[in-house]
């Protein structure tokens, strides 16, 4: 770097030390306080152990976070299932209504998400929205105990992450060059085939960034789990906040969150490996 | 319309429907002149004016537009010239550079936050007010780039060869022609900022101390304890507010292109 080019120093030198200060440097000190022992009167002592990486495996903490995999799993499975229709439908509507349409999904994934869990809440609770309906319509004779149950949770995750899914899809799908479908279609290719060979692989990369956005937080959400479900400890979310808030077990905490950051690696890495086969495949 | 179309709306309708019914009730109750029923017992501002009445909620509320404002404004001058740096240069590191910002944009906000808050303890650093801001800046940084970025990449790099042929520094060229092109692009990424700021429950959780309460929060211990009027009506203002803010960041987007 050339002294003649002050600009271009400071402008790379503020987001380097940035980034590197508040984004590298904390998660090396995650991964380092994972492999320490829990203090006595600081936070960690300074010997080296993978005891709580073995915690891990300890049933009680494998129960929550298979748990948690199940409820993540879940919310983004729906989330795709809903959303990949959704934001197909999105790309095919007249091209004057789209910029509308798709702000009315940029809103909510831009509106705090606590704000819309709590109005999942008044909607769930036992007085509330859909029990009323229900009562109604008759199907019911006296009102569900809905919320504080694992249905409630997974309604909540799926209501604040929906938007995450359809974003990243609507952006893939978008793109999709017709020619490429119109072509399969001469040469004979059916529905399903067109969607196999040509529409998923070329859709993948939207797909996993779309996972990515909707399975991690589903992980970590914790005030959705308190909200909707009730006192138990539900997601990796809750047992993380509690070793760094109740039971000061900063270690086993770091050990999790790390468990978290792996996962996101290796999400990005098979979205890296898609996106590249992807525009490989693509018309020039 | 046939079958098939008609179908197509209904599904669209649907999600639409799930997405923002519940938020609707939300706001309709918080305007329900009854503590407890369900039932609708005509227009009433009182819980608004409850939330008003309330010293400590205000101050609550100044503390997170004071971050909101202060981290919006660093993120996006830090943000933007990375944006510009990304854009015009070459530099050592710059894929690693590159992959930071993708992977911080993509971290679960829950690492996020005890990552900072191991850093700010192993730096013997008060949680509080300072801690706060240092992560809402960082956590907003990215969407900056990625906004700014995105706006960069569709302009004319004729009009900055011409201002060097003109005889412009490159300091000059960056003031006079870039950034003035991209001013709606930065403007949109503040206002981002801004809304991701306020509503950010799961980093500041981590990072802040008893001395400095800021909204998110203090509506995450109330909702702790039940359903009220009150808190409709302030999520209903919450919710105004980011509407009101992310309808101007789309214009701005949006004018030109």
């Amino acid at each position: 770097m050339r002294i003649r080019e002050p600009f271009k120093l400071v402008a790379v030198g503020m987001i380097g030390f940035w980034l590197i200060a508040f984004a590298l440097l904390p998660n090396l000190l995650v991964v380092i306080a994972s492999v320490l022992e829990r203090g006595s009167d600081e936070f960690v002592a300074f010997a080296l152990t993978l005891d709580s990486y073995r915690r891990l495996l300890d049933p009680l903490y494998l129960g929550v976070l298979l748990d948690s995999l199940w409820l993540a799993g879940v919310t983004t499975a729906l989330c795709l299932l809903l959303g990949y229709p959704f934001a197909y439908l999105l790309t095919r509507m007249p091209a004057r209504w789209r910029p509308a349409l798709l702000l009315l999904v940029i809103i909510p994934f831009w509106t705090s998400s606590l704000v819309r869990t709590y109005a999942m809440v008044i909607i769930l609770q036992t007085n509330g929205w859909l029990n009323q309906i229900l009562l109604g319509l008759g199907l019911i004779t006296e009102p569900l105990e809905l919320l504080y149950t694992e249905p409630a949770v997974i309604a909540g995750m799926l209501y604040t992450l929906l938007p995450f899914m359809i974003l990243p899809l609507y952006a893939v799908l978008e793109k999709l060059d017709r020619r490429l479908i119109e072509a399969a279609r001469d040469l004979g290719a059916g529905r399903v085939t067109i969607f196999r060979r040509i529409i998923l692989p070329l859709t993948l990369p939207g797909i996993i960034a779309g996972c990515m956005l909707t399975f991690l937080p589903g992980l970590g959400m914790f005030y959705v789990a308190d909200l909707l479900g009730g006192a138990r400890t539900l997601l990796v979310g809750n047992l993380i906040r509690d070793q760094f808030l109740s039971a000061r077990d900063w270690p086993f905490g770091a050990a999790a969150s790390t468990l978290l950051t792996g996962l996101m690696l290796l999400l990005l890495w098979a979205y890296y490996l898609s996106s590249r086969r992807a525009s490989r495949g693509a018309l020039p | 319309m046939n079958l098939r179309g008609a179908a197509r709306i209904a599904y669209l309708i649907l999600i639409y429907g799930f997405l923002y019914l519940p938020i609707l009730v939300l706001i309709v109750y918080s305007f329900n002149d009854s503590k407890y029923s369900l039932e609708w017992q005509g227009m009433t501002w009182a819980w608004y004016q409850n939330l008003f009445d309330d010293p400590d909620l205000l101050q609550v509320a100044l503390n997170s537009t004071l971050i909101a404002t202060l981290s919006a404004t660093v993120a996006t001058g830090i943000g933007t010239l990375a944006a510009v740096a990304l854009y015009r240069y070459e530099f050592f590191g710059k894929p690693l550079l590159q992959s930071l910002i993708f992977v911080l944009m993509m971290t679960p906000d829950i690492v996020m936050g005890i990552a900072l808050l191991i850093l700010f303890v192993s730096l013997s650093l008060p949680l509080g007010f300072w801690t706060l801001l240092l992560a809402h800046i960082t956590f907003n940084i990215p969407f900056v780039v990625v906004t700014v970025l995105s706006r960069i990449s569709g302009f004319d790099r004729h009009l900055i060869e011409a201002a060097k042929d003109l005889g412009a520094t490159e300091f000059q060229t960056v003031r006079r022609i870039v950034l003035p092109l991209l001013m709606p692009a930065v403007a949109a990424g503040w206002l981002l900022s801004f809304t991701l700021s306020m509503d950010d429950v799961m980093v500041s959780f981590f990072v802040t101390g008893p001395t400095f309460e800021i909204l998110p929060l203090k509506i995450y211990s109330m909702v702790r304890l039940g359903v009220t009027p009150e808190i409709n009506a302030l999520c209903t203002i919450m919710l105004g507010v980011t509407l009101l803010l992310i309808l101007i960041a789309q214009l701005l987007l949006h004018e030109r292109s």
